[in-house]
């Protein structure tokens, strides 16, 4: 199945890109969509513990499913206002 | 509740939160100026980025916290994203309620909820480099950090 990876902020800058298409498999997921960018972009894994995630602009857990089309964001410590 | 690259405008803001009802006794705002010096760096610009449709959901839920604390006060708020100068607002905060206190409470919790939970970032522009600031993990069902915001808002 197919996802898009959205990155933001200093994690879009380590990746170079904010959006990214990868091909997962089934089932998946916020986890294993992680594990496998990780692996594959090392440099993005100082923020295991420090990020957010989301699933189609919802925030969730890791442990929540993913599934085909949907889109996954990784989200480091936010410093809005 | 808005995010958007436009300046920032109080009055209009304000004219919107008081709108349609003369039950209001005060009204309490706050703006977030870029500041020209920040952890002993000269600031030469910010850069915010938001994850826009997520930071739109986190104000709907902050202004619904808002509505259940405190029931009277109603609140708006403005928060800019892309290039801000010096001295530009980079977020407005308008909170009307019959009594003051619940006004300047609905104000302070909302910019405190905001700097917990909403995907904004800033990237500082120095003289010297740039930096992507980072303060606080999101998590809405943090209910420690909701209290803790609560706590400050209520002096």
């Amino acid at each position: 199945m197919r996802v898009t990876v959205r990155l933001f902020a200093r994690l879009r800058d380590l990746a170079g890109t904010g959006e990214l298409q990868r091909e997962v498999p089934a089932p998946a997921t916020v986890s294993s969509v992680w594990q496998a960018l990780a692996d594959e972009m090392p440099a993005l894994r100082a923020y295991e513990h420090t990020m957010s995630v989301a699933v189609n602009a919802d925030y969730c857990r890791m442990t929540t499913p993913v599934h085909d089309g949907d889109d996954v964001a990784f989200l480091p410590p936010v410093s809005g206002g | 509740m808005a995010v958007s690259a436009a300046p920032l405008d109080l009055a209009e803001l304000t004219a919107a939160v008081t709108a349609d009802t003369t039950a209001d006794g005060a009204v309490t705002s706050f703006a977030g100026l870029v500041r020209q010096e920040n952890q002993g760096r000269r600031v030469s610009y910010l850069d915010y980025e938001a994850y826009e449709p997520l930071a739109v959901r986190a104000l709907e839920r902050i202004c619904a916290e808002v509505r259940t604390a405190w029931p009277a006060a109603r609140v708006g708020v403005h928060h800019r994203i892309g290039r801000l100068e010096l001295g530009e607002a980079s977020i407005v905060i308008v909170a009307a309620a019959p009594h003051r206190a619940d006004a300047f409470a609905a104000c302070r919790y909302v910019i405190e909820r905001v700097k917990q939970i909403v995907p904004i970032w800033k990237h500082e522009h120095f003289e010297g480099g740039d930096v992507w600031l980072e303060g606080n993990t999101a998590d809405p069902d943090d209910e420690a950090a909701r209290l803790a915001a609560h706590r400050i808002a209520c002096g």
